[in-house]
């Protein structure tokens, strides 16, 4: 089992309610988020093309985060997924320089916290927030690995990229174009 | 033309990285400086031979070593933001991370400085360790093995300096530290710092000159090193050559030449090299030069490090 995201950013409309579920789920502190909106703009006036990526932790099949914690507690578990065990993080910070989609920040508990694809509602078969607030159905998430998932029906079916390849971490956030 | 425009304030992470400042570059400064102490006091040993005489600033070296090692991991340990968890480094040993390889191998480096202290450390201190019983038995016995304890010391200082450059260099993310040339800059830095101070302790006047003659090597391999840090950049992929712009009209471009190159090393030795020929007597500010230029180097690359990324996560507003 492989879990993934699949993003359409066709779909994608920039209303923010996956941000604001996400907020809402995980009680994320005033001024940090797990999830954003990065919109990119080309071309010029009046020839111009608007994409919307709503982004996180992209849970990545080779993460240097997890490589480089020098306590454990930046780990892979289930389905792939990454995630922060609280109980052993000091705070060094060296996942957040790790990681090159800045998707890590440090909560003002002092521990590291990111995005983990909701793990508490996966682990009861439910969707993350951010996937089940989506209004225009632009998110998908299931298991990759799973020939007949929705989500491996989808990277088969469209144009697909991930952000930043080049970065050799193996990225399981897959978007549409 | 494309605009990205990225809605995440996350602090410490927006509009730019900034989780390591001064502590962490003081901590990679005062490791580094010990290494090359550690390297001066292994190599003094193993030259001493059985007449045991060694340079007074060695002695005082052997003393200063584990208490600036101290400090640089007190200044690690103000860093942490879940400092009652500190113990964590020592429940597991991550072979991954370089971070963890460091934190044992400071762990591992004390007991060896402590025997050296034992060892060679000047008599006034020597004598009131080696009163109690076990540190005068630890001591006849770190006296048998003085060429082991002298290579171990060469092989530790090192891999403690080569350490302080690959902690930041295992970091993929970060372009301008993903560099081969960094572990042997800081490594050079390092045992550049430790001649300095080893000269500014030192009052007799030929073991100064060797000092001397040792930090115009080591400044001499910094600025090779410095060459091929840029190279090394400049012919690897488009963040690298981005992220080496930052030291060429960039934002780090007056710190960078200014403080670490002119400052902290060209004119050093430029300085001792006259020095050498006698040309100019050189005061104490010179190695001063030399350990404040040490310290540049670590904060300017631990700051200028943070300021470039891998793409794929344009700092707000970015046009490009």
């Amino acid at each position: 089992m492989r879990y993934a995201m699949v993003i359409d950013t066709v779909r994608c409309v920039g209303c923010n309610a996956c941000v604001v579920a996400c907020k809402t789920e995980n009680d994320t502190p005033e001024g940090f988020a797990r999830d954003w909106l990065r919109y990119v703009v080309t071309g010029t006036f009046p020839d111009l093309s608007r994409e919307i990526y709503s982004e996180r932790c992209n849970h990545c099949d080779n993460p240097p985060s997890v490589h480089n914690c020098p306590t454990g507690a930046s780990q892979i578990v289930e389905g792939g997924l990454v995630v922060v065990d609280r109980s052993k993080c000091t705070g060094c910070k060296a996942c957040v320089a790790s990681c090159p989609y800045n998707a890590r920040y440090v909560h003002p508990d002092g521990h590291v916290d990111k995005c983990t694809f909701c793990i508490h509602r996966v682990r009861k078969g439910l969707d993350p927030a951010c996937v089940e607030s989506c209004p225009t159905e632009a998110m998908t998430f299931g298991d990759v690995d799973d020939p007949d998932s929705e989500v491996s029906r989808l990277i088969r079916s469209r144009k697909v990229h991930v952000n930043n390849p080049a970065s050799g971490c193996d990225p399981q956030v897959y978007y549409l174009t | 033309m494309t605009e990205t425009l990225v809605l995440r304030t996350n602090e410490g992470i927006d509009p730019q990285l900034h989780i390591w400042g001064w502590d962490v570059a003081g901590y990679l400064f005062l490791g580094g400086l010990v290494a090359g102490l550690l390297f001066f006091i292994g190599l003094h040993m193993r030259r001493s031979g059985a007449r045991r005489a060694l340079p007074t600033s060695v002695r005082w070296g052997a003393v200063a070593a584990p208490l600036l090692l101290g400090a640089g991991m007190f200044l690690l340990f103000l860093d942490l933001d879940l400092k009652l968890h500190v113990w964590r480094f020592y429940t597991a040993f991550r072979w991954t991370s370089p971070m963890s390889w460091g934190s044992w191998i400071l762990l591992l480096v004390f007991p060896l400085m402590l025997v050296q202290v034992l060892l060679i450390a000047p008599e006034s201190i020597r004598s009131l360790l080696v009163r109690a019983a076990p540190a005068s038995w630890a001591a006849s016995m770190a006296e048998r093995g003085w060429n082991v304890v002298a290579s171990l010391s060469i092989l530790t200082g090192v891999a403690l300096g080569i350490y302080t450059g690959i902690l930041l260099g295992a970091s993929v993310a970060r372009p301008l530290w993903s560099s081969a040339a960094l572990g042997p800059l800081f490594l050079a830095s390092g045992i550049s710092g430790a001649a300095a101070l080893l000269a500014l302790l030192e009052r007799d006047h030929a073991a100064r000159a060797w000092f001397t003659r040792a930090d115009v090597w080591a400044l001499g391999a910094e600025l090779a090193l410095i060459g091929a840090f840029f190279v090394g950049h400049a012919t690897s992929t488009r963040c690298h050559i981005e992220a080496i712009q930052l030291f060429l009209g960039g934002a780090y471009t007056a710190p960078f030449w200014g403080l670490v190159v002119v400052v902290g090393v060209a004119a050093p030795l430029l300085l001792e090299w006259l020095e050498l020929r006698g040309r100019v007597v050189v005061s104490a500010a010179v190695p001063v030069l030399v350990l404040v230029g040490g310290l540049a180097l670590r904060y300017v690359i631990v700051a200028a490090g943070q300021a470039a990324g891998v793409g794929g996560d344009a700092p707000l507003n970015t046009f490009f």
